[in-house]
């Protein structure tokens, strides 16, 4: 049994979930589960993705009904069938896709769905109590403002929100940093401090070892749908917990040669492009890319890296400048033109762009090379041919699909992005976009992403890897641009970086005034 | 509320046959509720409705005649339905491509050889029926203009276009309403009474697209549009292209329904061209799940539920109303009974809240302090 571990309190468990068992058609997501909730506890939930820790909090939040196994919330055993049964019983869960309706308020989210509502409610005190909430627990944000102008982190807030208003007293957040800056991160720590002085537990579903050390009590590590540690955290560390997680060692470093540029391939002269608001994103931006290099792209979200990506691939179009790929103007072609022109693109939305969920692995392996042979000729698709293609790059990217015919939507997050990595690697000639990449994957699928990155380097493509991270930068980078407000701020050379630079130019710093920092317009000028 | 839905995690094959059959029995049960209401029995109406629609040449002759059109219209939907353009305009273009059918035969074909009539007479209800449909796909992909309301639109304007022709401009001399009929060159044979070889058409058409939507890159492109827009863009497929091209196959289809309509059956633009297929089609395309040959299976039994229906008004001497009621009451279930395939039904106990749950209950609303 797991209760071996308790917390420094000696107290009954609020929860307790006893030999949960949930199977998908050919997966068995959870293996006769135990796990124990104690009050005031943060209760991290580890493990990497598919482990089943979704599929277990799911169970305990009401979407889905275990096939065996019981729940008792302190002495009394409880069926949850629904999420509103759940916030009956004090339950709330933070899913992983935000449920916010973008064209409301703050307010009337919060208050969305709640059994006892009056007809009219009031408005002006409903604000007045989750202005109050905010306060008490650092949550800020405006009640009055609409969900569609918040960042991904506000609307993470108001999630949280909405659970402590319906007076949830176990909190369950889905891995709730995937969408976080490092500042929005703290915050969250100082928010589930607060929560939990108050007496109230959470569990917190994570696959980072750093963010288990800093923000939990106890820990319980998933693999394969089974419990295989609950340990207290701080009896363990970072290495112990990976090697739990993931079944083996591992190295938390990798191998990375020199890179050898070779000639440019791409040139984004005084680009300026708007971003779906039509507001400027992109204010005359310029850069170059080289064969043989991958040139990071730092930056806080939202300034400009989505437009970024999309201008490059042809999914936006530029008001004003030009864009050259392999020396010819590409400036204003269609998504076509730049897939034709060599250009793969790893988009930061896997799927909401980079998949079709209920369309077959298989096919969303051919999604770009379906077009010509072998995979089609005279318009026809040659079936048996993509299904052999597809077995191939299953093979050689390890994807973990139950059949190459299962529908994408199926795998897990790590697979899914395996997936778009093996389709646009094998369909890219010479640069490659890459968008988050391992946003969100685990240890192991990270890694994976990460050498294939190096890989096309090595083989003489460009990569342009645009990412939140700023050690993924550190370690697969060659250079590291930073964008701020639409521009370059100014080009860091990985070898001579520093976080506190890069950091310096994340905040608009200009790199004049640094020291061995290029500023992006000279590096063009020089072209 | 004691009942509720859960959506289904996996759909379950037992569901995908016994749902509609289920529905089917339901539907039965439903209908006779409404017979016995009116003073009928159900039974002896049942027995009717399958008679009148099976059970003589004449009544199968009579399903197949009303099966043509709407296999086509079915198809015309179903394409469009696939990449999520709500072409609810088959009527219109149905009732463009009696028009212009008609106008080929009668008039547009003088000095051509007589055997091209009829080809030319079909090619021009294909892309007036086409062209009706293209205009919202094109106001759509340019100017994304809602379509469900331009192609509703267009619906009356065919309508009161062909109305205007065959009471006025087109008017054979001596008759009320119709035009001239049109050369005999260019009659489709009839078989059975009048069925007529326009079935073929039909039939032919749904395996064609089957194919199409089965083994081509373009089909692949379609599913891909109607399942992903965003993801389709990124993949680099031309969707305004796409919609254009498709919508113009759609509405071409629907044309050629009504062309097939003016050369097989009515041999003239007339009153009763436009019936209403094009509404049901989009009934039968849904029930159909927009599988090519689901349609005629469906096309086919929805023409039986008509025909029987409007046999019973005869046999039975029920009001007409009651067979058109009828058939609606029939449909409901049916359609409902997609929402089975997707959920399931539950009986819920009401949670308890006793014990611990109810005191973490209380302590919630202190601490939230907002429940109040
Ligand atoms: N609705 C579902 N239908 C089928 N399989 C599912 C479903 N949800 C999850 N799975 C499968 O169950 C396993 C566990 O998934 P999940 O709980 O989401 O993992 P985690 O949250 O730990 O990443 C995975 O193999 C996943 O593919
Ligand atoms: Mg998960």
């Amino acid at each position: 049994m797991t209760d071996g571990i308790r917390p420094l309190t000696v107290s009954a468990p609020v929860l307790r979930m006893r030999g949960i068992t949930k199977r998908f058609p050919g997966v068995l997501a959870n293996d006769r589960i135990d796990l124990d909730l104690y009050r005031g506890e943060v209760l991290a939930l580890l493990g990497e993705n598919g482990a089943g820790k979704s599929t277990l909090m799911n169970v305990l939040a009401g979407l889905y009904r275990p096939d065996a196994g019981t729940i008792l919330l302190g002495e009394t055993h409880v069926e949850i069938d629904s999420p509103r049964d759940a916030a009956e019983l004090g339950i709330g869960m933070v899913h992983q896709n935000f449920m916010l309706v973008p064209t409301m308020t703050v307010a009337q989210n919060i208050v969305l769905g709640m059994p006892d509502l009056p007809i009219v409610p009031d408005l002006e005190e409903i604000h007045r109590q989750i202005e109050a909430l905010s306060n008490r627990y650092g949550l800020l944000v405006d009640p009055q403002a609409y969900i569609w102008q918040l960042s991904v982190g506000e609307q993470q807030r108001v999630e949280i929100l909405k659970l402590l208003y319906r007076g949830a007293d176990i909190l369950i957040l889905d891995e709730p940093t995937a969408v976080l800056t490092p500042q929005e991160i703290e915050e969250l720590g100082h928010v589930l401090a607060a929560v939990q002085a108050e007496g109230k537990s959470i569990i917190f579903i994570t696959h980072k070892m750093g963010e288990v050390i800093a923000f939990s009590d106890r820990v319980c590590v998933l693999r394969q749908g089974r419990v295989v540690a609950t340990k207290r955290t701080a009896e363990t560390n970072p290495r112990e917990l990976a090697r739990l997680m993931v079944g083996r060692e591992v190295l938390f470093q990798i191998e990375k040669a020199p890179a050898d540029p070779g000639e440019t391939l791409l040139v984004l002269r005084h680009v300026c492009a708007d971003n779906d608001k039509g507001l400027p994103a992109l204010r005359q931006l310029s850069l170059v890319v080289r064969r043989g290099e991958i040139l990071g792209i730092a930056g806080v979200a939202g300034n400009g890296q989505r437009e970024l990506a999309e201008v490059i691939t042809g999914l936006r179009d530029i008001k004003t400048g030009e864009i050259l790929i392999n020396g010819r103007d590409r400036t204003s072609s269609s998504p076509l033109q730049m897939i034709e022109s060599g250009v793969g693109h790893i988009p930061a939305d896997r799927m909401g762009m980079g998949t079709v969920g209920n369309m077959a692995v298989a096919d969303n392996l051919a999604m770009k090379s379906y077009r010509s042979p072998p995979l089609a000729e005279y318009g026809i698709l040659r079936r048996e041919k993509i299904l052999r293609f597809a077995r191939s790059l299953i093979e050689a990217f390890g994807i973990s699909t139950p059949t190459p015919q299962t529908p994408v939507k199926f795998l897990s997050g790590g697979n899914i992005q395996k997936t778009i990595l093996a389709r646009e690697i094998d369909a890219c000639a010479s640069l490659l976009v890459a968008v988050y990449p391992s946003r969100g994957l685990d240890v192991g699928a990270t890694e994976a992403v990460r050498r294939r990155l190096l890989e096309q380097r090595d083989a003489g493509r460009a990569v342009l890897l645009i990412s939140e991270d700023l050690d993924e930068l550190l370690t697969v980078a060659d250079r590291i641009a930073v964008l701020y407000e639409g521009r370059v701020m100014g080009i860091v050379p990985t070898a001579s970086a520093d976080v506190e630079t890069v950091g310096l130019l994340m905040s608009g710093s200009e790199a004049a005034e640094l020291d061995g920092v290029t500023s992006a317009p000279s590096t063009v000028g020089a072209f | 509320m004691p009942f509720k839905f859960r959506k289904r995690e996996s759909v379950s094959r037992k569901a995908v046959l016994l749902v509609p059959l289920l529905s089917f029995a339901v539907s039965l049960l439903f209908g006779a509720i409404m017979l016995i209401l009116s003073g009928a029995d159900p039974v002896v109406t049942y027995l009717a409705m399958f008679g009148g629609a099976f059970g003589s040449t004449h009544g199968l002759s009579e399903v197949l005649v009303k099966s043509i059109p709407l296999i086509l219209t079915g198809l015309s939907v179903a394409i469009a339905f696939r990449m999520r353009f709500w072409n609810i305009g088959a009527e219109g273009q149905l009732t463009m491509g009696a028009v212009a059918a008609t106008g080929a035969a009668l008039f547009w074909s003088q000095g051509w050889p007589s055997w091209t009539i009829m080809p030319l007479s079909i090619a021009a209800g294909c892309i007036a029926g086409g062209l009706w449909a293209g205009v919202p796909a094109i106001l759509k992909a340019t100017l994304n203009v809602d379509e469900t309301l331009t192609t509703l639109m267009l619906n009356y304007v065919a309508v009161l276009y062909s109305e205007h022709l065959y009471y006025v401009t087109w008017r054979a001399p001596g008759r009320n309403s119709g035009t001239e009929r049109i050369p005999q060159v260019a009659w489709l044979s009839r078989f059975l009474g009048r069925a007529h070889t326009g079935i073929f058409f039909g039939l032919a058409l749904a395996l064609v697209l089957w194919l199409i939507f089965r083994y081509t890159r373009w089909g692949f492109e379609l599913k891909i549009i109607g399942s992903n827009a965003t993801a389709a863009r990124y993949m680099g497929i031309n969707i305004a292209r796409n919609i254009i091209l498709t919508l113009l196959i759609s509405g071409a289809i629907s044309g050629l329904a009504g062309a097939v309509e003016v050369l097989g059956l009515t041999r003239s633009l007339q009153q009763g061209i436009s019936v209403g297929y094009g509404y049901t089609a989009i009934i039968i395309a849904w029930m159909a799940q927009l599988d090519p040959l689901g349609v005629i299976f469906v096309a086919f039994l929805m023409a039986a539920l008509l025909v029987g229906g409007d046999q019973i008004q005869m046999r039975m001497r029920l009001p007409a109303s009651v067979g058109i009621v009828l058939q609606a009451m029939l449909l409901i279930p049916m359609l409902a009974g997609g929402l089975f395939r997707d959920y399931s039904l539950h009986w819920e106990r009401p949670p308890k809240t006793d014990g611990v749950a109810g005191s973490m209950q209380a302590d919630g609303m202190e601490a939230g302090g907002a429940e109040d």
